[in-house]
């Protein structure tokens, strides 16, 4: 019998288990694959500290921001069409430049970009809710009602996202008066977008409930009598949250896209609270004679902002992907 | 073959039916058309007058029957703001966007997808690693900004090209005015299509990359390879083929994607066309232009699908039913 | 000369865990004409040694040492142009899953032709007319009209004859079949089986027959190979072996199958697993789960050593002069 052999175990991975287990999370997420692929890549590691610097800025816009943009107390009009401050006829005062207002440019894509990141996370996740309860209902109960839903996705599938947001905001626009229009505009975009993007959820976790449905864990569930949104949320739902979160990231990038377009546009966000896309349209006007930089800063903000994001995403679905490694 | 063309358009009924009823609910819950259209003042006979004539004071399906006929003969109203028919509108318009959206389409894939092959085939070289970061680029940078620096670049510090309008159009056929053949047109064609199509260049590029990388491997090419053929059979005959298949369906989902951001660059551009239209309507709530441009919207990416399923049908060789297969 | 000759095969995956030797100082040879079935668990390296005979090892899995001689010449340092016509002409493969091996979007007729034409420079005519006669000679009704099919229009074991077609008709000396009939019905896969022998007699084809089904190996094969851990652990005429096993972990497989004749109490299981490339022990790989080891067997990684007749194992019980239970 083996027990002449000293101490060498027979399931070989114990004694690594063990050890995995004596260090703490941290050290366990370190010494993790997720860690290691991020970290031997310079690029991802570039683009996660943009993404952090400029996130960082935008959140905390109020303290860091130089000046206050909406201040009009603050507001000098000779101070206005100021070119950057390493150009000539530039003012150290203002970094970026000023605008037509004389607003410093630098303080105000800091608060752009907070309206940008606000509007693009919170569709992100009115439209991952919406997607994921929808993929989670027509996956579990099946039959008609997955059918229905299935057919309303496919229909909403057939437009472009960016077409159902402008439609949406069309459509309140249209239906509430202007004061309150321009009120709950915020929210309304977000509530665009989201709605314009749930598809790509729902049909995942559909697929990921139709298969984890048979399972056996489902059916003892059932056997001991918990009730179906219990068995949904509690059981199902973690095991399908995976991918959710690959496209969550993914997109996160389009979504603030989206909102710079509708906000180009002149359908976005209200003049009040300007976002990044608000900004290059007012700076398009200047564009012909001369003052560039009221359009090309905001501009290159927003490149960075999602560029740094969709860099993170595709390292995440690249790392998360077992078949590609 | 022809059964399959009635089931396809049986199927695109619901869905062309759904969008009508959006459409029609459009028109009879959202705004008031009354007001818009008699303005400030008016008296409540001219009111009474004006829905009657509207049809307003009838019940909601029967509404929603007249306004289907007068759908299908074209009949889509008079625009609030411009006081015409929206028909005729959309009708003048619509040249201007498709010409610029086919050719945007053109450029995408007659760029996106050797490109994708190659960065699929040869993985490490440099190039692929440039445009593949390009790619990447790509994708961050909205149309509305492409269009804008593009405009920077090429019209105000080179000078070389328009920035706005169609240039010299031709009528052709009696209706349809196209750009194509004067240079003044062309010009003006370029940096919008560009624009346009860059989005999707990048899009189509990544996508027929990634199925290149997938199918290269699958194990029909590692059997090929086992097989001994040689390298230019496997990879641009067995797996570009087998690339293609789904890069067909992603495409034809890209051309209504196309036209729809044509919303952008025709912004961007000045350029006359639906787009440039509908976002006018949108910011005006003008909802007889809107309700007509998401019917034929709707319409035409019903017509896509289908020719793209047509196509999928001719290629994929598994969707046409299998012989009996007989014997184990 | 044996046909196939592999001398201390190493083949490792490197990863940041550090290297892993999926297959360690393999040894054997296959003589013309001979069937050598190589059986072991999943993941003991055989589907790997097959890989790596032709070269198809996913990168980074790679060839660290040892040498492969076909006819007295390697192979395993040829550029990939001289390696591309090897295979399919040389030495020909068979894999495990017919649905997946054959490319859907191609009629069987087309992928024959092809190989055909690439190896032995066949007009289409003469290709297509050789086509029909290997489908007939592997069995499939009716092949003059089934040619122009396509893979999905086949059951799996038809499938499964067409690949065999595939993997011959370029007339190799020598088959890899990996698992041939692992993803068959067990009413097909003595059909398959029984074909594959037939067909190597007729054309004088070698094969090196891996599989996990001791079975098969006892039906088809004339001498087999047992392998561990990415090593062989005892290798001789199926006769022999199965009759009387010497090592081991082939007496504790012999004793897991269910038989027929014999009455059994219990089927005997072997205690454990085996062990993870990355933690295999010192010395002899199976010695945790061996009844019988004892000091060396931890200590010194035995070689092939005689047992019987002419097989042998890899073994220390086995060494010369009896010096196995001397050394400390």
């Amino acid at each position: 019998m083996p027990s002449d052999a000293p101490g060498v175990e027979l399931q070989t991975s114990a004694p690594l288990r063990a050890e995995a287990r004596r260090m703490g999370r941290i050290a366990r997420f370190l010494d993790s694959d997720l860690w290691y692929s991020f970290s031997r890549s310079p690029l991802t590691v570039l683009s996660a500290l943009v993404a952090l610097t400029l996130i960082g800025g935008a959140v905390f816009a109020p303290i860091l921001a130089p000046h206050d943009p909406f201040d009009l107390a603050t507001l000098n009009l000779m101070d206005a069409f100021n070119p950057p401050a390493w150009m000539e006829g530039g003012d150290p005062r203002f970094l970026l430049g000023t605008d037509d207002q004389g607003r410093d440019l630098f303080s105000t894509i800091m608060y752009g970009a907070r309206i940008s990141l606000f509007v693009g996370f919170c569709s992100v996740i009115f439209a991952m809710t919406l997607g994921v309860t929808i993929g989670l209902v027509a996956g579990y109960v099946g039959g008609t009602t997955d059918a229905v839903l299935m057919r309303i996705a496919d229909i909403k599938l057939t437009f472009p996202a960016i077409l159902v947001a402008l439609l949406v905001d069309g459509l309140v626009r249209a239906a509430l008066p202007r004061e309150l229009h321009d009120r709950v505009a915020l929210w309304v975009v977000i509530f665009a977008i989201g709605i314009s993007n749930w598809v790509q959820y729902a049909r995942t976790v559909r697929g990921s409930t139709l298969v984890e449905k048979n399972k056996e864990y489902v059916m003892a569930a059932r056997v001991i009598g918990l009730s179906d949104a219990r068995i949904m949320t509690s059981h199902v739902l973690p095991n399908v949250m995976g991918p959710v979160l690959v496209i969550a990231t993914l997109n996160l990038g389009f979504a603030i896209l989206a909102e710079a377009t509708l906000s180009f546009l002149g359908v976005g966000v209200p003049p009040t609270q300007p976002s990044l896309g608000t900004l290059i349209r007012v700076g398009n006007d200047f564009l012909f004679s001369g003052e560039w930089w009221i359009t090309v800063f905001p501009g290159i903000t927003l490149v960075l902002m999602v560029l740094s994001v969709n860099l993170l995403g595709d390292w995440l679905r690249d790392a998360l992907n077992p078949k590609l490694r | 073959m022809f059964a399959f063309i009635v089931s396809r358009l049986l199927q695109a009924l619901p869905v062309m039916l759904a969008v009508s009823l959006i459409s029609f609910a459009m028109f009879a819950y959202v705004g008031d058309p009354v007001a818009i259209m008699l303005g400030q003042d008016y008296t409540e006979a001219q009111r009474e007058a004006l829905v009657r004539d509207l049809g307003l004071d009838q019940p909601f399906f029967v509404q929603f029957w007249e306004f289907l006929k007068n759908a299908l003969q074209g009949n889509f109203g008079l625009s609030y703001r411009l006081a015409r028919p929206v028909a005729d509108l959309i009708l003048e318009r619509m040249p201007a966007t498709l010409e610029l959206s086919f050719t945007a389409a053109f450029l995408a894939l007659a760029i996106g997808v050797p490109m994708g092959v190659y960065t699929g085939l040869y993985r490490n070289s440099w190039l692929s690693r440039f445009f593949l970061t390009i790619s990447l680029i790509g994708v961050s940078l909205p149309t509305f900004l492409i269009g804008i620096l593009l405009i920077l670049v090429f019209s105000v510090w080179l000078g070389v090209l328009p920035s706005f309008g169609r240039g010299e159009t031709v009528l052709v056929g009696g209706w349809w005015t196209t750009g194509f053949l004067t240079v003044s047109g062309l010009k003006a064609l370029i940096l919008p299509s560009i624009t346009l199509g860059l989005f999707q260049m990048t899009l189509i590029m990544r996508l027929v990359r990634s199925e290149m990388l997938e199918v290269l491997r699958t194990d029909y090419i590692k059997f090929a390879r086992a097989r001994g053929l040689t390298n230019r059979a496997i990879h641009f005959g067995h797996a570009l083929k087998n690339t293609l298949v789904p890069v067909i369906t992603i495409t034809g989902l890209q051309l209504g994607a196309i036209i729809a951001f044509a919303i952008v660059t025709e912004t961007v551009f000045q350029w006359p066309g639906m787009g440039l239209l509908f976002i006018q309507a949108v910011a005006n709530a003008d909802i007889p232009i809107m309700a007509a441009y998401l019917m034929m919207i709707a319409l035409l990416f019903v017509l896509i699908n289908l020719v793209v399923d047509l196509l999928y049908y001719l290629v994929d060789p598994r969707l046409r039913g299998s012989l009996a297969g007989s014997g184990p | 000369m044996p046909l196939l000759e592999v001398r201390n095969l190493r083949v490792e995956f490197p990863t940041r865990r550090g290297v892993l030797t999926a297959v360690d100082r393999v040894s054997f040879s296959i003589d013309e004409g001979e069937v050598l079935g190589v059986v072991g668990e999943s993941g003991a390296g055989k589907s790997i040694t097959g890989n790596a005979i032709i070269r198809l090892i996913e990168p980074p899995g790679r060839i660290a040492g040892g040498e492969v001689l076909l006819s007295g010449r390697r192979i395993d340092t040829l550029p990939p142009q001289e390696m591309r016509r090897v295979r399919g002409k040389e030495i020909g493969a068979i894999f495990q899953d017919p649905l997946t091996t054959l490319n859907p979007l191609y009629s069987i007729g087309r992928q024959l032709a092809e190989t055909m034409q690439t190896h032995l420079g066949l007009s289409d005519r003469e290709a297509r007319a050789r086509a029909i006669k290997w489908l007939e000679d592997v069995g499939i009704p009716g092949a003059a009209q089934r040619i122009d099919a396509y893979p999905h229009q086949f059951s799996g074991g038809m499938r499964q004859r067409v690949v065999i077609a595939l993997a011959l008709c370029a007339e190799p000396r020598l088959v890899i079949a990996d698992e041939p009939t692992t993803a068959l019905d067990v009413s097909i896969q003595a059909q398959v089986i029984a074909l594959l022998k037939r067909l190597c007699r007729e054309h004088g084809t070698a094969v090196m027959l891996v599989t996990h089904d001791m079975g098969v190996i006892a039906e088809a094969a004339d001498r087999v190979a047992v392998m561990y851990a990415g090593r062989i652990v005892e290798i001789g005429p199926v006769r022999e072996v199965v009759k009387q096993a010497r090592h081991p972990y082939t007496e504790g497989l012999m004793g897991s199958i269910p038989s027929l004749t014999r009455r059994v109490e219990r089927l005997r299981q072997i205690d454990g697993a085996m062990p993870r490339l990355s933690d295999i022990p010192p010395g002899c790989a199976f010695n945790p789960r061996c009844a019988k080891a004892f000091d060396r067997c931890r200590a010194d990684r035995p070689e092939l050593m005689p047992t019987q007749g002419a097989s042998r194992a890899a073994c220390w019980l086995y060494a010369e002069n009896g010096s196995a239970r001397d050394a400390a």
